[in-house]
C-alpha cells in the first residue's frame, strides 16, 4: 500500500481498478508482450503507420491548397520517412527481439535515429531531428490512440491515471464507466480538474509521479475530498474509504432532493441558476442536478478533439443537439476561445506571452472565415430554441463592434441564400479583461447581456498566472481589486438594463454566493454538480442579510478579511460546508 | 542481371538535404534495381538509395563525390536517371 498526496480538485471517494494512460510526449514505458502477442503488435504497427500515412496525406493536400506545394514539400519528406523500409525494418525486428509493445519499439528506433541525426555535422540535417520526432509522435499518436479508443467503450467501471489529461482524451472518455482521475501535474483550474467537477467523479492532480507508480489493473482509491490517493490499499483503508464513499452519496443523494426547488431566497427573490458545459450531453446531468439553462457552452472543444477544424455543418449538429435537450431553455453559446492555454492539437503558437496574444475573440477576428462559418452554423440554429451568442475576451469597444460587423455579414450572406434565422438573436459579451471591466458602462449600450469571466479576470487584474505553482498563491477571487471590478459591472449592467451573470469558477463556490447575491447578481452559471449546494445557500439566506454581507466585504482592504469573514457568515447557513 | 554505376559530384549549395533526398528516393523507388550510394570522401559510408533516412545520413554536401550503383534488369536507366538528378541540381538554383 503506498498514499500520495495532491490537490484534490474534484471531491467525493472512489475506489476502482486503474487504467494508466501513456502521456505522448513522454518516454513511453518499457513494457514487455508475450510470444504470441508479438504478432499483434506487428499489426498494430503496420496499421499505425498505414493510419499516420492517410492522415499526413490529408494534411499535405490541405496546406498545398492553402499555402502552396513549396510549403506542404515538407509532408513529402515527413511521408517518405515514414515509409522508409529500413526504419520500418528496425522497429519490427525491435518488437520480435525484444518482445516489446509497438509504441516502445517505435520510440527506442526512432530515439536511435534522431540521435544519428543530432549528431551531423550539418547544421541544416541535424534540424531534421524535430522531423523525426514529428513523425515519432505522429505513430505513437495512432498507436496509442487505439488505447484511448478502448476508454470509449469500457465494459467496467475504472480510474484514470495519466501525467496531464488533454481535452482531445477528455474528449474520447466512456462516461459511465469513468470513475475518477488521477494525474502528475495540474491544478484547481486546469483542464481534468474543470471535466472532473463537470461529471461530478472525485480527482486528484498535481502528484508528481503518479504514472510510473501505478500499473493498470491496480486497486486504487482516489479521494478527491481530502486530494489523497492510495495504491492498493490494505482492508482497512478499503472499509474506511467505502464508508467516506457511502457519506459521500448520501450528502448526494440530499442535495439532490433540492433539485426541484426554486433558487429563491427566504423574502422571494428569483435568482437563475446555470450551468457550463463543454459537451452538449452534459446537458442532461446538468438539468438532472437542477440548472435552468446553459450559461456557458464552451464550444472550443469542438476544435480540440481532432485534428481538422469542425465544418459548418458539425457545429450545427452540436448547437442543434444541444437546444434540443434544452427543450427552450436558455443556451449562451461563446463563440471560440482558443489559444493561451487551449490549442488545437500540434497548434501551439509559439508567442511568448500567449495569454496577452493572439488568443480568443483576437484569434477569430485574424481568420474571418473560420469565425463565420461558427457565426452562419449558430444563426442557422438560432431557430431551434433559446439561443444567444456571447464572444469572449473583449478589450476594446472597436473588437466588439468588429465582431458585430462580421456577424452582420453572415446575417446578410444567410438573407441572400433564403436561410431563416432569428434576427433578433441576443448578442452578448465576457467580461473577462479589466479594461473591459471599467468601460463597462459604455459596453452595456452595445451589449444585451454580460457574462464575468472571472478566471480570466482575476488572472489579469492580479497579474497572475494560475499554473504557475510559484505565484499561484497569489491568485484569489477576494481580491478587493477584483471585487471592485466585479461590483462596477454589476451597477453598470442594472444601470444599461442588460442582464449580469458571473460564469467563471467564483459563481459556483459556495463561498461567494452570499457577496455575489448581495452585489445583485441575478444570474449564475457553474459546473453542474455545484448548483444544488449554491441553490441551498440561496435558499436559505435573505436579499437584505446578502446586501449586509456586500456591503461588510467592501469595506476590507484584504483578501485574508474577505474569505475569512465569507467562511463564517456561510458556516452559520451551512456548517457542512467547511 | 545487369549492374550499373556512376561517379558524381554534389553541386546545389544546400548538399543532399532533405527535400533532394527525398526526391532521389521516389525516382529510385521507381526501379526495380537494387540501388546503393556510395560517399567516396572521408569518412566513407554507403546508403541504400531507397531509405530517405539512409540518404540524409549520408550528410553529402557540395562538393561531396558520390557513387551510385543499381543491380537489377533496369539497372543502367536507374543510373542514367539519377545522376541526371544531381547534374540538373535536383531544379534548384
Amino acid at each position: 500500500m503506498e498514499i500520495k498526496k495532491g490537490i484534490g480538485v474534484s471531491p467525493g471517494v472512489v475506489i476502482s481498478t486503474a487504467v494508466v494512460l501513456d502521456a505522448e510526449d513522454l518516454r513511453v514505458p518499457k513494457r514487455l508482450v508475450a510470444a504470441e502477442q508479438v504478432p499483434v503488435e506487428l499489426d498494430r504497427l503496420g496499421e499505425a503507420i498505414g493510419a499516420a500515412v492517410v492522415e499526413l496525406t490529408t494534411l499535405r493536400d490541405s496546406v498545398a491548397a492553402r499555402h502552396g506545394k513549396e510549403i506542404a514539400s515538407i509532408f513529402d519528406v515527413h511521408m517518405g520517412m515514414l515509409k522508409d523500409k529500413y526504419v520500418f525494418q528496425q522497429i519490427m525486428q525491435a518488437i520480435k527481439e525484444q518482445q516489446t509493445t509497438a509504441e516502445y519499439a517505435v520510440s527506442v528506433v526512432m530515439r536511435r535515429q534522431s540521435a544519428v541525426f543530432a549528431n551531423m555535422k550539418d547544421a541544416y540535417l541535424a534540424e531534421r531531428v524535430k522531423d523525426i520526432h514529428d513523425i515519432e509522435k505522429r505513430i505513437l499518436h495512432h498507436l496509442i490512440g487505439k488505447k484511448r479508443e478502448d476508454l470509449t467503450k469500457l465494459t467496467n467501471d475504472v480510474v484514470v491515471i495519466a501525467h496531464d489529461l488533454l481535452p482531445s482524451q477528455t474528449a474520447a472518455l466512456d462516461r459511465t464507466h469513468v470513475k475518477g482521475f488521477a494525474c502528475d501535474v495540474g491544478g484547481r483550474t486546469s483542464h481534468t480538474a474543470i471535466v472532473a467537477r463537470a461529471m461530478a467523479i472525485p480527482a486528484v492532480v498535481g502528484l508528481g509521479n503518479i504514472t510510473e507508480e501505478v500499473n493498470t489493473g491496480d486497486t486504487i482509491i482516489i479521494d478527491g475530498s481530502r486530494g489523497v490517493v492510495i495504491i492498493n490499499p490494505d482492508e482497512e483503508s478499503m472499509a474506511e474509504h467505502r464508508e467516506f464513499e457511502r457519506k459521500h452519496e448520501r450528502l448526494e443523494i440530499e442535495l439532490r432532493t433540492l433539485r426541484d426547488e426554486p433558487a429563491q431566497t427566504l423574502d422571494g427573490q428569483i435568482i437563475s441558476l446555470q450551468a457550463n458545459i463543454e459537451f452538449p450531453p452534459e446537458i442532461d446531468d446538468a438539468l438532472e442536478q437542477g440548472a435552468q439553462g446553459i450559461g456557458l457552452y464552451r464550444t472550443e472543444f469542438l476544435y480540440l478533439s481532432k485534428e481538422t477544424d469542425p465544418t459548418e455543418d458539425e457545429h450545427y449538429a452540436a448547437y442543434a443537439d444541444a437546444l434540443k435537450r434544452l427543450r427552450g431553455r436558455p443556451l449562451v453559446i461563446r463563440t471560440l476561445d482558443l489559444g493561451a492555454d487551449k490549442y488545437r492539437e500540434g497548434a501551439e503558437s509559439g508567442e511568448r506571452n500567449p495569454f496577452l496574444g493572439d488568443r480568443s475573440i483576437r484569434m477569430c477576428l485574424h481568420d474571418i472565415p473560420m469565425f463565420k462559418r461558427q457565426l452562419r452554423a449558430i444563426l442557422r440554429a438560432s431557430t431551434l430554441g433559446d439561443l444567444r451568442i456571447m464572444f469572449p475576451m473583449i478589450s476594446t469597444l472597436i473588437e466588439l463592434r468588429q465582431a458585430r460587423m462580421v456577424l452582420k455579414d453572415v446575417e446578410e450572406e444567410l438573407e441572400d441564400e433564403g436561410i431563416t434565422f432569428r434576427k433578433d438573436t441576443p448578442v452578448g459579451m465576457m467580461v473577462e479583461v479589466p479594461s473591459a471591466a471599467l468601460m463597462a458602462t459604455q459596453f452595456a449600450k452595445e451589449v444585451s447581456f454580460f457574462s464575468i469571466g472571472t478566471n480570466d479576470l482575476i488572472q489579469y487584474t492580479l497579474a497572475v498566472d494560475r499554473t504557475n505553482e510559484k505565484v499561484a498563491g497569489l491568485y484569489c477571487a477576494a481580491h478587493p481589486a477584483v471585487l471592485m471590478l466585479i461590483r462596477d459591472v454589476i451597477r453598470a449592467g442594472a444601470r444599461g438594463g442588460i442582464s449580469v451573470s458571473v460564469c467563471g469558477e467564483m459563481a459556483g463556490e459556495p463561498l461567494y454566493t452570499l457577496l455575489l447575491l448581495g452585489l445583485g447578481l441575478s444570474t449564475f452559471s457553474m459546473n453542474g454538480p455545484d448548483v444544488p449546494e449554491v441553490k441551498k445557500i440561496i435558499r436559505s439566506t435573505t436579499m437584505q442579510h446578502a446586501r449586509e454581507v456586500a456591503r461588510r466585504v467592501m469595506s476590507f482592504d484584504s483578501e485574508r478579511q474577505v474569505m475569512h469573514y465569507l467562511r463564517e457568515e456561510t458556516r452559520k447557513i451551512i456548517p457542512e460546508a467547511f | 542481371m545487369a549492374t550499373a554505376s556512376r561517379d558524381i559530384l554534389v553541386q546545389n549549395a544546400m548538399g543532399l538535404h532533405a527535400r533532394p533526398a527525398m526526391q532521389f528516393v521516389d525516382l529510385a523507388n521507381s526501379f526495380a534495381s537494387t540501388i546503393i550510394v556510395r560517399r567516396l570522401a572521408e569518412p566513407p559510408a554507403e546508403a541504400d538509395g531507397k531509405s530517405v533516412m539512409q540518404m540524409i545520413i549520408l550528410e553529402a554536401g557540395q562538393g561531396t563525390p558520390l557513387r551510385i550503383e543499381a543491380d537489377g534488369d533496369d539497372a543502367d536507366s536507374a543510373v542514367a536517371k539519377l545522376a541526371e538528378l544531381f547534374e540538373t541540381r535536383f531544379g534548384e538554383e
